[in-house]
């Protein structure tokens, strides 16, 4: 019996490490009396695999069976691979069990798709009920929400759950026609827009009857796959930024393309999964995130892909050399956040503390202003005149950028073989 | 040199600050009684924990100062780094000493430095709550054997359990646990309505892990599972343990199943 469950556990696990998305942030709830669990506003890391990434839930696939045939996924119905199913009660006593441990800050629940969309989703809509009725459990549950779900059992759903998700996976339809024919962008942005719409209409009920139950607190995420198609990183940046003109969408997750089934030619023959260009990608949402950076700032038709040599905020201090010297005991914060080596801590802290004295490149270098970064942009108490105007936006390229990468770049170009 | 002698506790911190402005001195040196003398000492003076001194402190903190600095300040003391208490008496001498707010001037070095020590205590603290695992025992107490307690054993750098009791206390409200911290000799735990503070003097630990004895009889096969599912969980063609013990040390390795997996 155990030794069966340890064995799913095993397959089912295998099916699910592809999606990215372990955030447990966004939601807090106390705990309930006699219940178990509350959820933490920032979200906990319970465990790091050998790959490095967070096990913050307990990440799983409530069944691996499915109907779809996609190129780019490790279930597809035509690979050959070990399957299994849990039964809602099997999985929600696992969770608790885990959950009790502090092993996991709660559940992730995917699953392949059986039957149709909808008949999947009330299959994991039982789950999370079996935990937020049964057991009481008041920890964080991240759901992935079928494409092509009707609205009601997301409505449904929404209001057992912190964080929903639905994966875009490839970001333009023509590609994604090529990989999964079974697919189509409508049934992907349709759930997206009822969630969207769902936690909209909860919020404006919250401010008139605050018993009401949250809807989706965590709000929703997405995952796009980078590499596996042709895409320019100005296509998914400018996707990215416009899926985060929803106040909804809290995360847009990249995906390093992992060929999982190499067999398949439609997808690209590749050496190595792209790391660097994975990493730039992410500081370039962070940019668009938490810098106030506009999208055509990063990307434009001008540079259509980011530098791989050097982060995108480099990159474009570099290619913008009128926007400085940022004065470090004047300028606004806006302005100091745009200063490569300056992050948002560091810049918060040098508003605070210029208040009480002129800043001097020593309490920059104290407060952790990356200045082997920062000397070329920034005047200060100390340093009244500007490095950038004796260097050339080249010599700071050159004696910035990562020199390693540089020569492993020429391993990394993909090859479409088609 | 000027050096104060005290007795280790925050009220006598706060007393000595109190003495420091009466008598107009200014202290190079806190030690503790009982401490050796140090080459060159001009002065002693002997601090004597009174209430009514260090009452009157607290209530200037608290006008003074912010919850969220009051918080670093306890932050820094639950560090039992050295001169941490010397870095404290410095900052509290910095803030009676101006009618400003020093706060947020971190061009200073010590208003830097509690921050920094702040949060590496409080990276401790996300430490315990990130990597502290719960066994499922039974009650050592012979007595009551069939009682089941979540037990986990933690040896954290920084005194942090204090500072993190409240998070195991709301989460795990429904069942028996216990968090005992082997480096300093104690722990809490929690009989479903308080908390109190025990000691371990029994078998229940050997060689610094849980006796297998007293291990409920299904803790191991969920121990197997984590781990079996951990392993299932890495992504072969992304190994890089540099990143994995970057965000977890290798210190804490030794309490985790998924790592000891199924080794004695």
């Amino acid at each position: 019996m155990s030794d069966n469950i340890t064995k799913k556990l095993e397959i089912l696990a295998e099916s699910a490490k592809y999606d990215i998305s372990c955030a447990s942030s966004g939601s807090t709830r106390k705990n309930s009396q006699g219940g178990i669990g509350a959820a933490h506003r920032s979200g906990i890391c319970h465990s790091f695999t050998a790959d490095g990434r967070c096990v913050s839930l307990l990440k799983i696939m409530l069944t691996n069976y499915c109907i779809y045939d996609c190129a780019y996924c490790i279930n597809r119905r035509s690979n050959d691979i070990p399957r299994a199913g849990f039964t809602p009660k099997e999985l929600a006593n696992l969770t608790i069990e885990f959950y009790r441990r502090n092993y996991i800050e709660g559940l992730f629940l995917s699953s392949g798709i059986i039957k149709n969309a909808d008949h999947t989703m009330e299959r994991m809509i039982r789950v999370v009920s079996l935990l937020r009725n049964e057991h009481r459990f008041n920890g964080y549950i991240h759901m992935k929400a079928i494409p092509g779900t009707s609205s009601e059992l997301i409505s449904q759903a929404g209001l057992l759950v912190d964080r929903m998700s639905v994966n875009l996976e490839i970001p333009t339809e023509e590609n994604l026609k090529l990989l999964a024919p079974d697919k189509d962008h409508q049934t992907i942005y349709q759930p997206m827009r009822h969630i969207h719409q769902n936690i909209l209409e909860n919020r404006e009920d919250r401010k008139k009857f605050r018993s009401t139950p949250k809807f989706a607190p965590g709000g929703q995420s997405t995952q796009i796959i980078v590499g596996a198609t042709d895409e320019s990183d100005q296509q998914i940046l400018q996707l990215t930024s416009k899926l985060y003109k929803r106040p909804s969408m809290k995360r847009v997750y990249y995906s390093g393309f992992i060929p999982v089934n190499s067999y398949d030619k439609r997808l690209p023959v590749t050496k190595d999964i792209p790391r660097v260009r994975e990493n730039r990608l992410y500081q370039a949402d962070w940019l668009l995130r938490f810098y106030e950076f506009d999208v055509n700032e990063i990307v434009n038709s001008e540079y259509p892909d980011l530098d791989l040599t050097m982060d995108p905020k480099l990159a474009w201090a570099v290619r913008n050399p009128h926007y400085f010297p940022v004065d470090i005991n004047r300028d606004s914060y806006q302005r100091i956040l745009r200063v490569p080596g300056i992050g948002v801590k560091s810049a918060k802290l040098i508003v605070l503390a210029r208040r009480h004295r002129k800043l001097n490149l020593e309490a920059l270098k104290r407060i952790g202003v990356v200045l082997k970064r920062a000397q070329f942009f920034i005047i200060c108490h100390e340093m009244r005149s500007f490095k950038l105007q004796n260097a050339s936006p080249e010599y700071i390229r050159l004696s910035l950028q990562e020199r390693p990468l540089l020569e492993s770049q020429q391993n990394q170009q993909l090859v479409m073989a088609l | 040199m000027l050096i104060y002698y005290y007795d280790k506790t925050f009220e006598g911190l706060l007393t000595a600050i109190f003495d420091a402005f009466k008598l107009k001195q200014h202290v190079d040196q806190l030690l503790v009684e009982g401490d050796v003398e140090p080459l060159f000492v001009d002065k002693v003076h002997h601090v004597i924990t009174d209430n009514r001194k260090y009452e009157r402190v607290q209530i200037a903190l608290k006008k003074r100062l912010s919850r969220f600095s009051l918080r670093q300040l306890m932050a820094v003391w639950f560090s039992e780094l050295p001169e941490s208490d010397l870095l404290i008496f410095r900052y509290l001498h910095k803030l009676f000493k101006t009618q400003n707010a020093i706060e947020t001037d971190f061009a200073d070095p010590d208003i830097l430095a509690i921050r920094k020590i702040a949060n590496k205590v409080s990276r401790e603290c996300e430490n315990l709550r990130q990597f502290v695992r719960f066994n499922l025992i039974k009650n050592p107490d012979t007595d009551s054997k069939a009682e089941k307690i979540y037990f986990a054993v933690i040896d954290p750098i920084y005194n942090a359990l204090p500072l993190t009791i409240d998070f195991f206390y709301d989460r795990f409200a429904d069942q028996k646990w216990a968090i005992y911290d082997q480096k300093r000799q104690f722990g809490y735990f929690y009989d479903l309505n308080k908390l109190e503070i025990i000691s371990l003097n029994d078998d229940l630990l050997v060689n610094q892990k849980i006796n297998d004895a007293y291990l409920d009889e299904d803790e191991k096969l969920f121990q197997k599972m984590w781990f079996r599912y951990c392993k299932a969980l890495t992504i072969k063609e992304r190994i890089n343990p540099k990143l994995q013990r970057q965000y977890m040390p290798r210190r804490f390795w030794h309490h985790l199943p998924e790592i000891v997996g199924d080794k004695p």
